[in-house]
């Protein structure tokens, strides 16, 4: 996709093209993008138009999500709390991007600091599934999604915590990877839980994925976690014979939709018909995964949280008391019910007395989830199962009833917490509603999860589809 | 007296690194407008990331095997969350578990004149946090204004044990732990606020306090003697001592209550994931091998290399300057002598004017310590010309001596004087021979008439005395 837009840019213009995706964003009723950064992209679009240059994504727009910060442009993370915060710095993967000459569009909705699932507990209120406008499209790189799968942007980034790209990927039919942790720099990225999250690509193909991660993987000595040396994507290998495929498992059965589990057995049985073999294999820690995700994911988000004060940027409201006093209430204001929530139980699984008894035991898990990754990646290559158990739902169904979201994100979260890389392809419908299949792989080893990300994507037409409301 | 047990949070400023501990701004933000030394690293502003200047830690070992530590294997750093406006991004990174150095002593001498090991818990690494001015005093301000040029500055925080005695016991260790950071070369004390202590303080059989954020040693040894007399007092009062923290306002020179323990705080201690473990075990050996000689090791040295006595030895090595000073002048003048007139006139007069040793020469000390062992001065001319220099009348011992006519030459005028006063004044040797030693107190007189007044005094009395000793 990518590739070829890139040609039509150089034998069009891409002014043009940049000024109809506006001029549809405008008419969009997605409530996808949050802000559109229309002068500075047109333009650098006419500068391409004129001097396209060498650059390899040159030209073509992409949608960041609200939380990468961009030089300029302002970076709220959806929250009221850091409106009209305006970063004098781009992240990292912002630099990478323009050094290859992509044209930053606009930042698109989230759940508010990430927090979420469905892209709802946004500030900007929810974004919408452009297969169905009722549905939720996922989160908590809700905008990413939908905007990439009902054709506002060509390609987007978001940020996956316990599977915020993967989830919205699924639910709006794109793909979505998340890298190995530390393979991508988290340099400007806004933090929610930093020993979980890493920043990917949302795109329509597996190809672009491969392509974005070209420009924005490789060490950044700004980011400590970040790896070393250069790894390359492209091009991607294609078939998958004599690959060993596990299926785990704890991922099917009880909780699943039953037309996902088919839907999902039905990719599994593509991948053998295309020369991979499978076994089933155990990931027997999956049932605590859920349970120490949170904890430390509240835990480090209440201490990542705790810089928005209101002093040095971000809301303030009219007269200053004191200190204790204002920052409570600019707080008390400028944070949403989700991300309160997970401050305070975070605060509390931190406490003197409670550390032990959470904080401490969610590691061990953690580990214990690494090592059952571990133990099954030495009997196969990949892993693959359903993204998320159930299609997109209908929005407020769930909102009050945080923990039926929480429980959703069960096949997602433990690839964070073992820091592997796994991306969500399109593999078919519940009902009208897109599905996603996982594919989990080893440390480090994107290029194994892409192959059969890829070769999986040119044996069907699921990508192919776009929802009717484009 | 009572007993009284102190111990001592230090935290030392490593202001002779580059850059700061989590970013590259420079340290070099004395004389810079507020908030011009920052960056988004050290403004936390959100997305940003900490990278550990390793020059830091490299710093802290130093420091660490210097106070006779054992240094970690593996250290790890951790997020000490609290809200305060000097700190930008609501917790600052520090270390918990598994800090740099623990278990360590540094030897002090003891109000009852004798030398002790002081313990040492522990040293860990922190980043500063901003600097706060407040308008007027801190209990006071109408508003509060914040400097973040501070902020992030690498901070080593010494915890000694609770084995201090007195408030000039307190004194004295940090005098030393100021002496030995100066040797090592990661600390110039000379900085504002580059070395602040909390001083935990209770007498037997009551609660403690903690004074909090004490600068200056001065300002220490004063808030210790005022949180003696309150507890003292409190205690004759049959008041209890609670548990708190204080502050210590240096102009009322008392210490105000700030928060009592009810309102203390949870920090919530967690590892800090942006930076990983760092293994440091392998990093010691070489640390080790390039330390340079302690203040201690020194003054063994000088005493046997220069046949010192202690005193002079002490007095010479606290400050690594003075010892180099002296050193460098030893090597051109007879080392005894050198000593004497350094540690006992050169360091006196320096003090009395406020100035350091940077400002003398050496090339200068040793000439006049050369004089005085070749018998071309006084002890008097020479002291004469050591506050001439200082002062900025003359611009060497040479020329001074030749000036002020304190030289040989006149020297031997004196000293015929001194035998002809003596020859001419049969009746006052008498006098003194008999016992009086007030007759000196004529010749010295006949001397001075003889010489029109330049011969000094006390010089001549020796002089008198010792000629008349001879007969």
């Amino acid at each position: 996709m990518l590739m070829e837009l890139r040609e039509q840019l150089l034998s069009g213009s891409a002014e043009d093209y940049l000024s109809k995706l506006f001029l549809k964003i405008e008419r969009s009723s997605l409530n996808g993008f949050t802000s559109l950064a229309r002068e500075s992209a047109l333009q650098q679009a006419r500068e391409f138009d004129k001097n396209p240059g060498k650059g390899r994504l040159a030209g073509v727009p992409i949608a960041i999500k609200e939380c990468i910060s961009t030089k300029g442009i302002e970076t709220n993370c959806s929250s009221n709390i850091l409106r009209g915060y305006i970063p004098p710095y781009d992240a990292h993967v912002i630099q990478q991007l323009k050094a290859e000459g992509a044209i930053i569009m606009g930042k698109t909705n989230m759940d508010e600091f990430a927090m979420g699932s469905s892209t709802e507990t946004s500030c900007f209120g929810p974004t919408r599934n452009p297969w169905d406008l009722d549905c939720v499209p996922g989160g908590s790189s809700g905008g990413s999604a939908a905007v990439v799968a009902g054709g506002e942007a060509p390609c987007a980034l978001g940020s996956d915590t316990g599977g915020s790209v993967r989830c919205p990927a699924s639910f709006c039919g794109i793909v979505g990877l998340k890298p190995t942790y530390g393979l991508v720099s988290r340099y400007g990225l806004i933090a929610y839980a930093n020993s979980l999250e890493q920043i990917g690509p949302l795109t329509r193909t597996v190809e672009d994925t491969a392509l974005l991660m070209e420009v924005i993987a490789g060490h950044d000595e700004r980011d400590t976690t970040s790896a070393e040396g250069k790894r390359s994507y492209l091009p991607i290998k294609e078939g998958v014979s004599g690959l060993k495929i596990g299926i785990p498992r704890e991922y099917f059965g009880e909780g699943v939709n039953k037309e996902v589990e088919r839907a999902v057995w039905d990719a599994i049985n593509t991948l053998e018909g295309l020369g991979a073999t499978w076994k089933e294999v155990s990931l027997p820690h999956t049932k605590h995964a859920l349970a120490a995700y949170y904890v430390i994911a509240m835990s480090e988000a209440s201490s990542n949280l705790a810089r928005f004060d209101g002093l040095r940027y971000g809301l303030r409201l009219g007269e200053d008391k004191d200190w204790h006093t204002t920052f409570s209430d600019i707080r008390a204001k400028g944070f949403g019910p989700e991300a309160k929530r997970r401050i305070l139980l975070g605060t509390y699984a931190l406490s003197a007395g409670y550390y032990g008894r959470y904080y401490l035991k969610a590691l061990k898990v953690r580990t214990l989830i690494k090592e059952d990754f571990l133990r099954a990646f030495k009997d196969v290559d990949l892993l693959a199962g359903p993204t998320m158990p159930i299609p997109a739902f209908r929005i407020g169904e769930r909102i009050n009833d945080p923990l039926s979201l929480y429980l959703a994100d069960v096949f997602t979260v433990p690839i964070n917490l073992a820091g592997v890389p796994a991306i969500s392809v399109p593999c078919g419908f519940a009902g009208h509603l897109p599905v996603g299949l996982q594919l989990i792989g080893r440390h480090f080893d994107e290029a194994t999860v892409l192959q059969a990300a890829h070769t999986f994507e040119k044996a069907t037409f699921f990508h192919e589809k776009m929802p009717e409301v484009i | 007296m009572e007993d009284v047990i102190i111990g001592l949070e230090i935290h030392v400023q490593l202001n002779r690194l580059r850059s700061k501990m989590f970013c590259g701004c420079s340290t070099d933000y004395h004389n810079s407008e507020p908030n011009s030394h920052t960056c988004p690293v050290c403004l936390g502003l959100p997305g940003s990331l900490p990278v550990l200047n390793k020059k830091a830690v490299e710093f802290g070992i130093k420091v660490g095997l210097a106070l006779n530590c054992t240094i970690e294997e593996e250290t790890l750093f951790y997020r000490k969350n609290y809200y305060y406006p000097d700190l930008p991004k609501g917790f600052q990174i520090s270390q918990y578990d598994f800090p740099l150095a623990t278990r360590g002593h540094i030897m002090i001498l003891g109000d009852d004149g004798v030398e002790r090991d002081i313990r040492i818990n522990r040293a860990h690494m922190e980043e500063d946090p901003g600097r706060l001015v407040h308008a007027g005093t801190i209990d006071r301000a109408k508003y509060t204004m914040v400097d973040y040029n501070r902020c992030g500055m690498p901070l080593l925080e010494v915890v000694t044990e609770p084995d201090l005695r007195s408030p000039k016991e307190a004194r004295a260790f940090l005098d030393k732990l100021k002496s030995i950071l100066e040797y090592l070369e990661v600390f110039d004390g000379s900085l504002e606020g580059s070395m602040r202590v909390d001083a935990n303080i209770s007498l037997k059989g009551g609660d403690r306090t903690e004074i909090k954020n004490i600068s200056g040693f001065k300002g220490v040894e004063k808030a210790l003697s005022y949180e003696i007399t309150r507890q003292k007092n409190m205690q004759r009062r049959n008041i209890k001592v609670v548990q708190e923290t204080r502050h210590f306002d240096e102009i009322r020179n008392i210490t105000v209550s700030i928060r009592s323990k009810v309102g203390a705080h949870d920090y919530r201690y967690f590892p800090e994931c942006d930076l990983v473990g760092l293994r440091i075990a392998s990093w010691v050996p070489a640390i080790k091998a390039a330390l340079p000689e302690l203040p201690d090791a020194k003054r063994k040295r000088f005493v046997e290399q220069y046949n010192l006595s202690d005193d002079h030895a002490k007095s010479l090595t606290s400050e690594i300057k003075v010892a180099n000073f002296y050193e460098a002048v030893a090597a051109r003048a007879p080392p005894k002598l050198a000593a004497v007139w350094i540690a006992d006139v050169l360091k006196g007069e320096l003090n009395y004017r406020g100035r350091t040793i940077d400002g003398f020469s050496q090339e200068h000390m040793a000439g006049i310590v050369n004089m005085l062992a070749e018998g071309k001065i006084t002890e008097d001319g020479a002291v004469q010309v050591i506050r001439d220099l200082l002062d900025g009348r003359g611009s060497s011992p040479d020329e001074i001596v030749k000036s002020k006519g304190l030289g040989k030459a006149e020297d031997d005028a004196v000293q015929k004087a001194v035998r002809e006063a003596v020859a001419e004044s049969a009746d006052a040797v008498a006098d003194y021979k008999a016992g009086s030693e007030r007759a000196l107190n004529f010749i010295v007189g006949v001397v001075m008439k003889k010489t029109r007044g330049k011969a000094s005094p006390g010089e001549v009395h020796r002089l008198v005395k010792a000629e008349v000793e001879k007969i």
